[in-house]
């Protein structure tokens, strides 16, 4: 009896594998009925809720592992890690794996999603002019907005390294990260803005008005150009993360490396180039890929400045657009699954760093 | 190592207690309480379809009257925001007083998108207001909305509202035809919007015929001004504007049976009369003399800043295309009748008589439950729309809505526009599938008007929203 | 010598800086000066008109003939201009000739002095944050003025959407980043192929299924359901980046503290999440930008319910189908950018100070 209830005894442990789990989604079910049903006051409320997202998931964990660590070693190192990265995979699993499989599904039927049609859809894409300015939107956008923001932010973080100013330019520079992209697209209308008239109030055609020129509508007449004034606003806004992690990382290079080379005469581009560069690669890589990704799924900006129009449309907005204001689920899936394919290049070079 | 061990239980079960003693505890007696349901009832009222009333209880109307759903709450979705939010809860707020039901209006931008993911997704509001019937027609052919007559007074609805409007709201559903909404507001497209003070003062007249139309843009020009305002700029919804005028001209210079194919889809855009239409347009707009900013300027002004213009002193430009509610938009502190005045967009060939192109808005219902038809049906009366007629702007399509509660001799006389016209026609990209109506003819227009594209590529484009 | 050039590429470096930072300050400087100004000049005249400028001020205002035939040379002081030119303005000497009114025929003698535009005005703020003013005609004719609703109810629900909606992510992806690094399980290798994929997957594609299962378990509108959409939507991101960092701590931390006994549970909660508490703050930085800026999500799981509407929303209905609300938009732009900002300065010095990656190692 008392070997029972002994906490290692395996009933015991069979019991608190059952408890554990029921107690923690019970409990978690009252906590979120409270919530939906109650009248407190807004402040309150927030601050209860922040206390019980951030503890509640903590204590998840604390709570499983305890269970876990009871278990023999070999039963506890099968199923550690599923502990730990079990809610990842099951958010992940239900929030977005599930909709991406249906979308690939949804890629191979019509727009209504009845009848199966093969390959039709992904013919149209890379065939019809809207859905390949798309296409090609996209890839100016990673041929320019990633590029760009990378080399900027690595250019700046080695500049701030060795300037006087350091604090201030890198949050000067990082400044435009904490903008929403709404705020941001009221930011770009004004330089951009046109309007008929001689009296300008957008930064860059009273520049063009200063020195003689015609003021333009940035955004809309000059096709395709108007996509690289969007990319411009994506390159203010992400340099700023490029060049954190890229000065922090920096930062980590060995003075003694620095020093040494510089003892053999290097020049400073040198070092750069065969001493700084090589040490942060992994850095690069990751920066570069968080970077690329982003920039395939831009979507706001787009939304915000033009809506897609005037032969700006990328590939999220695209499918925006025909997944939920034409209704056709054939063409919007098939742009989905298009990025999706487009990253695989991106993966291949990430798998060669991941630890074997 | 097991001490800590010890430790870590300890923090486990004591932070696990806390929280069920915080939120279990008065969870429990929250939900004890009789709490109202979301009102957003997740579809499963439309399974449980309200019992048929005695008579003897009256209509669901009348029974909200009786105070009979004090306490519920009815979800309502729409793409109108800002200014019309306000006017829109000023004019039910004497119903929610008196019947105690809370209707919940949201707003937003993007209701195109969102209202297909918030019905795809099951979370459908209890009502949704359609500026665009096609739209609606989509959701309709899903079987997704409530049909209206189930419950409604048919020969109420007949004698309070003009056939072609009920025509309108009969859409083809999964089984059959069904009344798919009501309507509630409506609007004027076919008006040229004027600054009259000055126009009089520059010794101009009001156009009688397309000629003259075109004579005074051109003796505008002459005196150095460029005779339209005209802006399509509308965020994601860029190019609706430029829809209206192709249907106005349409109207103009074919037959309203050609129309009407057109809107069913039977008539291509591709085809002759479509582009007779789009060219007869662009004399106007490509004519960098006429427009005002010229011809880039109309896919970057946005529709509510292209008439303000006509408003300085003087005056930049003089003549704006535009329905009814782009008066909101005017600057503050204008007289209306003083300042500014409109005027019929003129007839183009005399054989086609005066047509007017008018739209609406059709509020269709999702959750079937009792009070969600109260308030259907109260929709229907001029009384819902009172205050918001009284405020300029808009026009009750409603019979019983009275010609005195119009804020201006303006107003009246656009009622007055749509009873001595010879053929009145919906807005025809309202009434075409959202695919087309409210995405490849937009951007279609917008492609054409910025140049992206040529006639010929646009339609074909607009015209493939057809088959998709 | 060397010293000297030094010092000068010092110069040269503060200088490049320099003019990179003023470019990348322009445009919120710009946002920031337009948030002051009345409504009627942000249309009329650039924000940079505040700076002490050179401009044209009229000096004589010449009437011209009334019959003047504006298609013909007009004929001014003995010299005759286009109408084309007069409507540009054209400049004689040190003076300039523009039409001040077309129609009647006037145009403007005008010198160039030093200007400044100087008004500033709080009544942006103070209308986007105590509820816009709406007139509206009353059936007398009388017009009765209307508040709309104010923001800080919305302010809080942000922020209980958005602490938990930034830190639990951070939290399940630090785990399973630990895991992916450095414990072995079937499987690792292709998780981690998808987690990356997931990367690129927009979150529009969920957004219908997802509603869909929300629906069936009453989770529309609630907090709980757009945290984990957050949760979701932000994991592959903080998940790859967490595994980055983590990944490259040093392997002897790990090894003597598994000699002293110690569990995955206490080595990654004891040395891996202070250990990262720089990635943990730049990462934290994003995701809470990210959710505090979402409308989308928002608009979508939060839906109608008013009493659970966050900022975004709120600041989009205020801006409202005009979309010209200029004087209302940058106001609330910048009232939108505060609490992220402030964020910002207070997390900046974990990461500023180059504790990342590498220098562990070094």
């Amino acid at each position: 009896m008392k070997n029972l209830l002994r906490i290692n005894s395996t009933p015991m442990l069979i019991f608190l594998s059952i408890l554990i789990p029921t107690g923690n989604f019970y409990i978690h079910w009252r906590i979120f009925l409270f919530f939906r049903d109650t009248e407190l006051n807004s402040l309150l409320l927030a601050v209860l809720a922040v206390l019980w997202g951030v503890v509640g998931v903590y204590t998840i964990y604390l709570s499983f592992n305890w269970v876990v660590e009871k278990y023999s070693d070999r039963l506890k190192k099968g199923i550690l890690p599923f502990v730990f990265i079990g809610p990842a995979v099951i958010l992940l699993g239900w929030l977005l794996v599930l909709p991406t499989v249906r979308t690939i599904y949804l890629s191979f039927l019509d727009a209504q999603s009845v009848h199966f049609v093969g390959l039709a859809n992904y013919v149209a894409v890379f065939t019809d002019r809207l859905l390949v300015s798309t296409l090609r939107n996209n890839l100016l956008w990673v041929a320019f907005g990633a590029t760009l923001s990378v080399a900027f932010g690595l250019l700046i973080a080695i500049l701030a390294d060795r300037s006087s100013y350091e604090r201030i330019a890198k949050s000067i520079i990082f400044m435009p990260m904490a903008i929403s992209l709404v705020a941001a697209g009221v930011i770009w209308k004004f330089i951009y803005y046109f309007q008929p008239g001689d009296q300008q109030v957008g930064l860059l055609n009273a520049i063009m008005l200063a020195f003689g020129g015609e003021p333009q509508a940035w955004t809309s007449m000059l096709q395709p150009w108007n996509n690289l004034f969007l990319i411009v606003i994506l390159i203010w806004m992400q340099t700023g993360f490029a060049m954190v992690i890229f000065s922090a990382s920096i930062k980590g290079v060995p003075d003694q490396m620095l020093e040494a080379a510089r003892v053999d005469g290097a020049n400073e581009v040198r070092i750069f180039f065969s001493i700084i560069i090589p040490y942060i690669s992994s850095t690069i890589l990751a920066v570069t890929t968080t970077i690329v990704v982003f920039t395939l799924k831009i979507f706001d900006i787009v939304m915000v400045m033009t809506g897609g129009q005037y032969d700006t449309e990328v590939v999220a907005t695209q499918f925006y657009r025909q997944f939920f204001m034409y209704r056709n689920f054939g063409y919007g899936s098939t742009l989905a699954i298009v990025l999706l394919i487009a990253v695989i290049p991106v993966i291949i070079f990430n798998l060669r760093q991941f630890r074997k | 190592m097991k001490k800590q061990w010890r430790k870590s239980v300890v923090s486990v079960l004591s932070i696990l207690l806390i929280f069920t003693l915080i939120f279990a505890g008065c969870g429990s007696s929250a939900t004890n309480e009789p709490t109202d349901e979301p009102s957003n009832t997740e579809g499963t009222a439309t399974n449980d379809q309200p019992q048929e009333q005695p008579a003897d209880e009256g209509t669901y109307l009348e029974q909200a009257y009786a105070g009979k759903f004090k306490g519920t709450k009815v979800s309502m979705f729409g793409p109108f925001a800002d200014a019309d939010e306000v006017k829109f809860n000023n004019s039910i707020k004497e119903f929610e007083e008196k019947t105690g039901i809370d209707i919940q209006y949201q707003g937003s931008k993007e209701f195109e998108a969102t209202i297909n993911i918030r019905v795809e997704g099951g979370n459908a509001p209890d009502i949704a207001d359609f500026p665009q019937p096609g739209l609606l027609a989509n959701f309709v052919k899903s079987g997704k909305v409530i049909d209206v007559s189930t419950f409604l007074d048919g020969s109420h609805l007949k004698s309070n509202y003009n056939q072609s409007w009920i025509d309108m709201a009969t859409m083809e559903g999964k089984d059959g035809e069904i009344m798919a909404g009501i309507w509630n507001r409506s609007n004027v497209k076919s008006l040229v919007w004027y600054p009259k003070k000055q126009f009089e003062e520059a010794g101009y007249t009001v156009p009688q015929t397309w000629d003259e139309l075109i004579a005074l843009s051109e003796q505008i020009a002459a005196d150095g001004d460029q005779a339209w305002a005209i802006g399509i700029e509308s965020g994601a919804a860029t190019g609706w504007a430029a829809t209206d005028w192709i249907e106005d001209i349409m109207l103009r210079t074919t037959t309203p049976e050609n129309y009407d194919k057109w809107v069913k889809g039977e008539l291509s855009f591709t085809s002759d009369e479509v582009k007779n239409a789009a060219k007869k347009m662009t004399e106007i707009w490509f004519n960098d003399d006429y427009v005002y900013g010229g011809r880039k300027s109309i896919v970057t002004t946005s529709f509510g800043d292209a008439p303000k213009p006509m408003f300085d002193n003087p005056p930049k430009t003089w003549l704006h295309r535009q329905g009814n509610f782009i008066t909101s938009f005017f600057p503050e502190g204008l007289e209306a009748g003083v300042d500014y005045d409109w005027f019929y967009l003129p007839s183009i060939d005399e054989q086609y008589g005066k047509p007017v192109l008018v739209a609406g808005d059709i509020y269709a219902m999702f959750n079937d439950r009792p009070e969600v038809r109260a308030v259907m049906e109260f929709f229907t009366t001029g009384e819902s729309i009172k205050t918001w007629v009284q405020s300029g702007g808009v026009i009750a399509p409603m019979n019983d809505a009275s010609l005195d509660w119009y804020a201006s001799d303006m107003d009246r006389r656009m009622a007055e526009l749509i009873q001595n016209a010879s053929t009145i026609r919906f807005d025809g990209s309202d009434l075409m599938p959202g695919s087309v109506g409210a995405g490849t003819f937009w951007k279609g227009m917008t492609d054409y008007a910025s140049g992206t594209v040529d006639l010929d590529e646009a339609m074909e484009e607009i015209e493939a929203g057809w088959n998709k | 010598m060397k010293k000297k050039e030094k010092k000068r590429s010092k110069w040269l470096v503060n200088t490049v800086l320099g003019i990179i930072s003023i470019i990348w300050l322009i445009p919120t400087l710009g946002l920031f000066i337009s948030s002051f100004r009345p409504a009627t000049d942000i249309l009329q005249t650039g924000w940079w008109t505040i700076f002490p400028h050179r401009a044209w001020e009229t000096t004589v205002e010449l009437e011209l003939s009334k019959d003047v035939d504006l298609r013909q040379p007009i004929e001014i002081d003995g010299t005759s201009y286009t109408d084309e030119e007069l409507r540009k303005g054209i400049k004689i000497n040190d003076q300039r000739l523009i039409w001040e009114n077309r129609r009647a025929r006037i145009v403007n003698v005008q010198d160039k002095v030093w200007n400044m535009n100087t008004d500033f005005t709080l009544e942006n703020y103070m209308s986007v944050l105590t509820g816009k003013e709406y007139s509206i005609m009353q059936p007398d004719g009388s017009v009765r003025v209307e508040k709309g609703s104010d923001l800080s109810q919305a302010f809080w629900n942000t922020v209980a959407v958005s602490i938990p909606g930034t830190i639990i992510p951070i939290l399940i992806a630090s785990f399973a980043a630990y895991a992916f690094a450095w414990m072995n399980f079937p499987g690792r290798r292709v998780m981690f192929v998808i987690i990356i994929a997931l990367l690129v997957v927009p979150l529009q594609v969920a957004l219908i299924p997802v509603l869909k299962d929300y629906t069936a378990l009453g989770l529309n509108g609630s907090l709980l359901g757009i945290w984990l959409a957050h949760t979701a939507f932000g994991l592959p991101l903080i998940t790859y980046f967490m595994y980055n960092y983590i990944s490259q701590l040093p392997r002897d931390i790990f090894e003597s503290a598994y000699i002293d006994g110690a569990s995955n549970f206490s080595i990654f909660s004891r040395l891996v999440l202070p250990l990262s508490v720089p990635a943990l703050a730049s990462i934290s930085i994003f995701q809470f930008l990210w959710v505090w800026n979402d409308y989308l999500v928002a608009l979508v799981f939060i839906g109608s319910q008013p009493d659970v509407q966050v900022l975004s929303m709120k600041i989009a209905d205020l801006v409202g189908s005009r979309g010209s609300d200029w004087h209302l938009l940058t106001s609330a732009a910048f009232i939108s950018m505060l609490m992220p900002l402030t964020v910002f300065f207070l997390l900046q010095k974990y990461f500023v100070k180059g504790l990342l990656g590498g220098s562990i190692k070094g």
